[in-house]
């Protein structure tokens, strides 16, 4: 390496791959996707068929046909049913970005880890406490589209500072959300789509992307 | 025409110091251990490329203790930013000529 000029190519992509690999949250694992999204559908179902009565009736009518005072049973147990597919969903990208760390021989709590998370929980926190808000006012027919517009814009947000599927995933969430807003009797559904099936169609898109070839090479290397 | 390759800078001719200024251009601060992390290289290894560095005014070191462990942490100055892209255009430059 005495003489730079012999390979600028080179140096630029080290240049690029340290820019990088120093700025973005790059741990952050497509499995940890995988498992939010079954959280969100086991949540899903949980909704549809102890809560919402077996879904005999729509979503949105069913709220409406009852008076304020008598769906405070559903509203608090739907918002516990969501806060607990929250909890579970962050534990596992939690534990499986821990694990992708450690196996890739980096640290977990870096200030890329800081950024994404901080980044993340400014729109998502605020989401969250809206989406309360609406509950106890009895606005629940707007509640799905809330929770997937302000997750959607919490996901572009921290993009920023981590693979750029996530930037993605976070678009087609607000796009989801602002149908759910529209086609109000979907909320369930578009809600179940959002936090479900995309949570695993972009967590298995990562996992073949960055994880299952790096195993692979790991394999090789040893 | 003048040649690119007069702007590209000596100090920068070291992978190792290239690296540690890409990566400090991109983060306001860093400080030993993520550096050490960041590109693989031994104390020794890092600490005398970090000393070069700031010796020729490239980037500024400051020393001070969380709770009990001392920690150091890195930055650039102005002049180690423009050096440095002057450095980046000029490998461009040479890419595009070649």
């Amino acid at each position: 390496m005495k003489n730079i000029s012999a390979n600028p190519n080179e140096d630029l992509q080290a240049i690029r791959d340290i820019m990088e690999r120093s700025s973005k949250f790059l741990s952050l694992s497509g499995l940890s996707g995988i498992f939010a999204g079954a959280c969100a559908l086991m949540g899903a179902a949980i909704a549809w068929f102890f809560i919402l009565d077996s879904g005999h009736v729509h979503y949105d009518e069913y709220m409406r046909s009852l008076g304020g005072s008598s769906t405070s049973g559903i509203r608090i147990y739907l918002a516990l049913d969501a806060i607990l597919v929250l909890g579970f969903a962050v534990l596992g990208a939690i534990y499986f970005s821990f694990r992708n760390a450690r196996k890739a021989g980096q640290q977990f709590w870096t200030n890329s880890a800081r950024r994404v998370l901080i980044n993340l929980l400014i729109p998502l926190v605020s989401g969250g406490i809206f989406a309360l808000i609406l509950m106890f006012r009895n606005n629940l027919e707007l509640v799905a589209s809330v929770m997937l517009i302000f997750y959607g814009l919490s996901l572009v947000n921290a993009g920023k500072f981590t693979f750029g599927e996530i930037h993605y995933l976070g678009l087609t969430e607000i796009v989801l959300g602002i149908l759910a807003g529209v086609f109000i009797n979907y909320g369930l559904l578009l809600w179940t789509i959002g936090f479900g099936l995309m949570h695993i169609v972009y967590g298995t898109v990562m996992y073949n992307r960055y994880e299952r070839h790096r195993a692979w090479n790991i394999e090789i290397r040893n | 025409m003048k040649s690119p390759i007069a702007n590209l800078q000596k100090v920068f001719e070291s992978r190792i110091r290239l690296g540690i200024m890409s990566a400090l251009m991109v983060n306001d601060t860093l400080d030993f251990n993520t550096l050490k992390e960041l590109l693989g290289l031994t104390d020794g290894n890092l600490a005398s490329h970090l000393k070069a560095l700031e010796q020729q005014e490239i980037i500024v070191v400051s020393k001070q203790f969380i709770g009990r462990k001392p920690s150091t942490t890195y930055k650039t100055t102005e002049q180690g930013r423009d050096l440095f892209r002057q450095h980046l255009s000029a490998l461009e430059k040479l890419i595009s000529n070649q």
